[in-house]
């Protein structure tokens, strides 16, 4: 058995482990709005966590809080124990947004961007990389006259290169056709496989069925329900919850 | 790649910088001169004849007087070859030249539209002349520059007992510019025009513009040279600078002023002592 | 107006006659300005990105200075610059007045400001959009900037280009400090200006002819390399 392998079969012990991502206390307003409230949450080392939730129930805005791309106003977000800093962010994790923002090179230059800020440049890595995601082909091509699931999937080797261990990815999928989703959730099968934690913000239900290996709900900036997949679709936690999986509940 | 180009166009300018810097290093004097002068194409004529004996390179740089002196007193020059006499004595006075030389003469004439508003033709007296512009309020264009041939200007508007700048924005217009850039806008506006022959010869904008005063003792028009003092701004370079005054108050240079010719006319008259 | 009509015909005949003169002088209006947009380009790019991307107090004021010094007179840049550089001044040891590079010096001095203030404005642009990708992967101002510069540089070509329009066409400050020498110092715009005083104004609108064929030409290089650059999605 792979170490990975010997991770996920370990997601029945997580409770004894510490998280690998905490926050504590988490308060962010903007605009005069309070888009998160208070907010406590613990994410396990492994598997996928899908972030669910209305439009606007502030689901964008709790990822890059608890990337720390965004500072909240009151709070903390810990990462292995220690309060996030900048270096650990740098050397730990990664993030894949909805629109992917891909440098205006080649397909081959966004990998190695990545790979020589890590000191890692390495031509054999690059290629591997865009073999796992289905791009070798296209190694020397403008990154930005790809197709959208194309560059989607280069935004997600990208954030590979960096080799993180928890990799954060905001409704990754909400601008692509069917066939390209299924691509991308693939590679995010994959890659937690492969022993990375992936925290993913999406409002599609059937995706979180495929993916989660737990759901966070959140609505109004609070967290309704943090629930492994299974007991998310059968038994959820609050009652509004069905309401939104059978699309009564909005904002 | 990229970095490497960026340092190649760094170094490559840096290059041209140097290699720019160096021919401005050549054996060569600046000469502060007046756009007359420059612009009649004398310089062209006989400079050359200079720098084959010399090798000295000569380069002009073409002001009005008034600036020249500015220049020259900066240290920005070292020969000083301009027409205004009392500003050039001032000047050597003041420590700033060594001694000034004459060199060559010519005149000044007033030019004029065809119709003569004021009715100057033929005349050979400039202040009765003025006097008229200035009764019959026909436009005039003046330098208004303080160069050598504004000076003169202002000294005849004197014998005249007329203030024209009273009038100045109305039929008075100081175009604050050079001798062609003056007659250019005089002969755009109608205006009568102070300037000296060398420059009127040569001027190829002349419309219908005529010759309309001139041969009057009042407008005459010396040219005089003077090496800038090497005690007040020692980076002159004396030595080369003499020589060029030497040459040009010489028979050689003397000649060379009198042959110089443009549409079978002398623009420049020797008179060096 | 005949002037339009031999302007035209003057200016074909200089450039098939490959006058000595007149390519002299071209080719000294290139260097003098291709030069100062290069010595621009490499502090004003930086400078705008700069002042584009980093966040400090006093960034609102360096951003208002720069864009007025956009609107400097070259007459004002090139007495400045004489008075530097004259014997007189506190430079006059360097012995540069009435040289090129005296005139380099004047035109950098006029277009970095421009070639600043344009790359704050595109750069800020772009620094939008990667502002994100930039956190989320922890890069350094450095780094920022010189992606920036980077992924930027099609549209910086034209910032350069700016520059260059403004330095070649500029008449003003070389004037004053180049002097207009004869075969040392005599560019393009110098030229026009001296043949306008002679009133040779056909001879002057020809130049002027062929100096904005020039600038044509410029144009058109930067602009296929542009359209290239949008074929290939990196503008």
């Amino acid at each position: 058995m792979t170490e990975a392998a010997v991770r996920l079969a370990d997601i029945g012990g997580c409770a004894a482990v510490a998280p690998l991502l905490s926050a504590r206390g988490l308060r962010f307003s903007a605009g005069g709005q309070t888009l998160i409230r208070d907010l406590d949450l613990h994410f396990s080392n492994h598997g996928i966590s899908v972030v669910m939730g209305p439009n606007g129930a502030g689901k964008s805005v709790l990822l890059r809080l608890l990337h720390g791309v965004l500072k909240a106003d009151a709070g903390e977000v810990h990462y292995a124990g220690r309060v996030l800093d900048e270096e650990t962010r740098r050397r730990e994790q990664a993030m894949v947004f909805q629109r992917p923002v891909l440098l205006r090179r080649s397909v081959e230059a966004n990998i190695n961007y990545v790979l020589k800020l890590h000191g890692k440049a390495d031509a054999g890595r690059c290629q591997a990389l865009l073999e796992q995601v289905g791009l070798a082909a296209k190694l020397r091509q403008p990154a930005r006259a790809l197709s959208g699931g194309e560059q989607q999937r280069l935004a997600f080797a990208r954030a590979l290169a960096a080799e993180p261990r928890l990799l954060f990815l905001d409704e990754p999928t909400a601008n692509l056709d069917p066939n390209a989703s299924a691509m991308l959730e693939d590679l995010m099968l994959g890659a937690a496989a492969d022993g990375i934690k992936l925290i993913c913000v999406s409002h599609d239900a059937g995706q979180a069925r495929r993916l989660a290996t737990e759901v966070v709900f959140i609505h109004r900036g609070e967290v309704l329900a943090q629930q492994s997949a299974d007991a998310f679709f059968d038994r959820p936690a609050d009652p509004r919850i069905e309401d939104y999986l059978s699309g009564r509940l909005v904002l | 790649m990229i970095k490497r180009q960026f340092v190649q166009s760094i170094i490559a300018g840096m290059a041209l910088c140097f290699s720019v810097a160096a021919v401005a290093a050549d054996e060569s004097i600046i000469v502060q001169s007046t756009t007359s002068t420059a612009n009649s194409g004398l310089y062209d004529a006989i400079l050359p004849q200079f720098t084959e004996k010399t090798g000295i390179q000569v380069n002009v740089v073409a002001v009005g007087t008034g600036q020249a002196i500015k220049n020259a007193m900066n240290g920005d020059g070292d020969v000083l070859f301009v027409h205004a006499k009392p500003s050039e004595e001032k000047f050597v006075a003041e420590g700033y030249g060594v001694e000034r030389f004459d060199v060559m003469y010519n005149d000044f004439i007033i030019v004029g539209p065809a119709d003569d508003p004021a009715g100057v033709a033929g005349s050979h007296d400039a202040v009765a002349s003025l006097k008229k512009i200035a009764e019959s309020q026909s436009a005039f264009a003046s330098r208004g520059d303080n160069s050598g041939t504004h000076k003169k200007e202002v000294a005849l508007w004197k014998a005249a007992a007329i203030d024209p700048t009273a009038d100045s924005g109305k039929w008075y217009r100081e175009t604050g510019s050079g001798m062609g850039a003056t007659l250019n806008a005089g002969v755009g506006m109608g205006a009568y025009v102070l300037t000296d022959r060398a420059t009127w010869i040569s001027f190829k904008n002349k419309g219908d513009y005529n010759i309309l005063v001139e041969g009057s003792d009042a407008l005459f028009n010396q040219y005089g040279i003077m090496l800038v003092n090497p005690e007040k701004h020692p980076n002159v370079n004396a030595e080369a600078g003499q020589t060029f005054i030497d040459w040009i108050l010489s028979e050689e240079g003397q000649n060379a002023i009198a042959a110089y010719q443009l549409d079978g006319q002398q623009l420049f008259f020797p008179n060096a002592k | 107006m005949q002037d339009f009509g031999s302007a035209f015909t003057l200016a074909f005949q200089l450039v098939l006659n490959a006058d000595a003169d007149l390519i002299e002088i071209i080719l000294l209006s290139l260097k003098v300005s291709l030069t100062a947009v290069l010595l621009s380009a490499l502090i004003g790019l930086p400078l705008g990105a700069l002042l584009a991307t980093a966040r400090f107090p006093g960034r609102q004021f360096c951003l208002l200075l720069v864009n007025a010094l956009m609107g400097l007179p070259p007459v004002v840049v090139g007495l400045m610059v004489y008075l530097m550089l004259s014997n007189a001044g506190p430079l006059g040891w360097l012995r540069l007045l009435y040289s090129p590079a005296a005139m380099i010096i004047a035109q950098t001095i006029l277009i970095t400001p421009i070639i600043a203030a344009l790359t704050a404005q595109v750069i800020s642009d772009y620094e939008r959009e990667y502002r994100e990708l930039f956190r989320s992967m922890g890069l350094g101002l450095r780094q920022r900037i010189l992606t920036l510069l980077f992924d930027a540089r099609y549209s910086l070509m034209t910032v350069s280009l700016a520059g260059f329009g403004r330095a070649v066409a500029e008449v003003g400050a070389v004037m004053i400090v180049g002097g207009n020498i004869d075969h040392l110092t005599r560019v393009m715009t110098t030229s026009i200006a001296l043949e306008t005083s002679k009133g040779d104004l056909a001879l002057a609108l020809a130049l002027g002819v062929v100096l904005m064929s020039l600038a044509l030409l410029v144009n058109a290089l930067v602009m296929t390399t542009r359209l290239t650059a949008k074929r290939m999605a990196h503008d």
